[in-house]
């Protein structure tokens, strides 16, 4: 039989990577929720942020954070860049593309645009992450809080937030199943757990991020 | 037979050879029978154009009744045209309405070159066999049958895998131009057989790496291939070949 392949060369171990990858990310998603969901307890007069800020504290100053900082951008750029090189290959595997194609009648278009909601999501990364954690560590040296409260003041701000998060529901849709596919467990008994499973990221996890913004702009 | 005969247009992708840039041509196509399969109906056209001094239509077919997987072409947008589970050759003309224009292109994807019209090259699935799709047994007299037990839900699960006829539909409506429901197919369909069993590990190892070289691109699991599969194979195949990949990789 033929040679064997190298793993981070062959499409199928690149694709593992993309799914591992992309695990680790949706795993950030819950801990970045859950420690979110404490700024919900802000009040107008001011009170009520004390236990948001200790995290954000200690997740700006603790040692123990800065190595999971680093894998975690590393992990961003790992899922970007390969999830774009994958891309590119798969345009190349059609040079010419059909006069008609109906691929609406074969497959989701959550599954075919994949791709364009990643990098829609990533463009609003770049966005999020200079409003809140290069503002807050980097330049202005004030707690999380305070950017929160001034960023989510502004509804032009919480509409860019809503369709982001419209975006992440519709990556984490196909990008979750399709994690566990490539990693051959999406088979028959399992198929209604991921499912479950499916349902919980894409839908709740961005319904849970967009009741934070909406706080601030209507009940704050 | 019915009487009514219906009248349509065909806009055929024509490519002289290889090398030569292709383009379409729209052919005016009255007195089709409902009852006529599409490749009957082809064959009608090209009795015309032979009549009228023009070059025949290149098409493939062989069968004729579904099982050959030669009949590749892409009818209006859909691997072997609109309905599930059939090839080209299955299809009726009875599907499409009458004053219908059908656009009808070949497969298309790097891995493929169109040799001529709506022909296309598939040998990269041959080379794809050869490099892991097979068992290496010494020969001799036939074993019993009954010698070594299968249990029959996994019989049936390697038959269902086993339907496969490389027909390359997985191939055509993907939006990757990716292999892996017909490499799955093969690669499942021996690993879940005692006589397959020896050679796991470096048969989906040679035969990804194959796929890789022959410039398929990577499933991105959209399932339009099971969608567009004439068998209609599962992509729980795709998922059972990058498990095999997983052990070959980790054990
Ligand atoms: S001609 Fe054999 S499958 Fe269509």
């Amino acid at each position: 039989m033929g040679k064997p392949t190298k793993f981070l060369t062959s499409s199928v171990g690149r694709k593992i990577t993309l799914a591992l990858s992309g695990f680790f990310l949706c795993s950030f998603l819950v801990v970045h929720l859950v420690i979110n969901l404490f700024a919900l307890k802000a009040k107008p007069d001011g009170t009520g942020a004390e236990m948001f800020t200790q995290y954000g504290d200690f997740m700006a100053t603790h040692p123990i954070i800065r190595p999971l900082e680093w894998s975690l951008f590393a992990g961003f750029l790992l899922h970007a860049v390969l999830g774009i090189f994958l891309f590119i290959k798969n345009r190349q595997a059609r040079p010419v593309r059909y006069d008609m194609n109906r691929p609406s009648e074969n497959s989701t278009w959550t599954s075919r645009f994949a791709w364009l909601t990643g990098i829609l999501v990533g463009a609003f990364l770049v966005v999020h992450i200079n409003t809140f954690f290069i503002q807050s560590r980097f330049i202005q040296h004030r707690p999380m809080i305070d950017f929160i409260k001034e960023a989510f003041a502004s509804p032009a701000y919480v509409t860019f937030y809503m369709v982001a998060l419209v975006f992440l529901g519709y990556h984490l849709k196909h990008g979750l199943q399709s994690a566990f596919q490539t990693l051959g467990l999406r088979v028959g008994r399992y198929e209604k757990l991921i499912d479950a499973i499916g349902v919980v990221f894409w839908l709740l996890i961005p319904i849970g991020f967009a009741i934070i913004p909406l706080y601030f702009l209507f009940a704050y | 037979m019915s009487e009514q005969t219906m009248n349509l247009k065909l806009k055929i992708w024509r490519q002289k050879d290889k090398n030569s840039k292709g383009q379409f041509v729209t052919y005016a196509m009255p007195g089709v029978s409902p009852d006529m399969s599409f490749l009957e109906m082809l064959d009608l056209l090209n009795l015309k154009l032979v009549r009228n001094g023009e070059e025949a239509v290149a098409f493939d077919h062989d069968c004729r009744e579904g099982i050959c997987g030669t009949c590749s072409m892409f009818i209006n947008g859909r691997a072997h045209g609109p309905l599930k589970g059939i090839t080209a050759c299955q299809l009726h003309m009875r599907t499409f309405t009458d004053g219908e224009t059908i656009v009808i292109e070949p497969w298309r994807a790097k891995a493929f070159p169109i040799i001529k019209d709506l022909v296309v090259d598939r040998s990269a699935f041959e080379r794809i066999m050869q490099a892991g799709g097979f068992v290496s047994v010494r020969t001799g007299g036939a074993p019993d049958g009954n010698a070594i037990p299968i249990s029959k839900a996994v019989a049936d699960e390697a038959m269902d895998a086993a339907a496969c006829i490389g027909c390359g539909a997985c191939v055509a409506a993907c939006k990757n131009g990716s292999a892996m429901l017909f490499v799955s197919a093969k690669v499942s369909q021996l690993a879940l057989l005692p006589q397959g069993y020896a050679e796991r590990k470096t048969r989906v190892e040679a035969m990804v790496a194959q796929m890789d070289a022959e410039g398929f691109g990577n499933c991105s699991n959209t399932y339009a291939c099971e969608a567009e599969c004439p068998k209609m194979i599962s992509v729980e195949h795709i998922a059972r070949l990058n498990r095999e990949y997983v052990r070959a990789k980790l054990v």
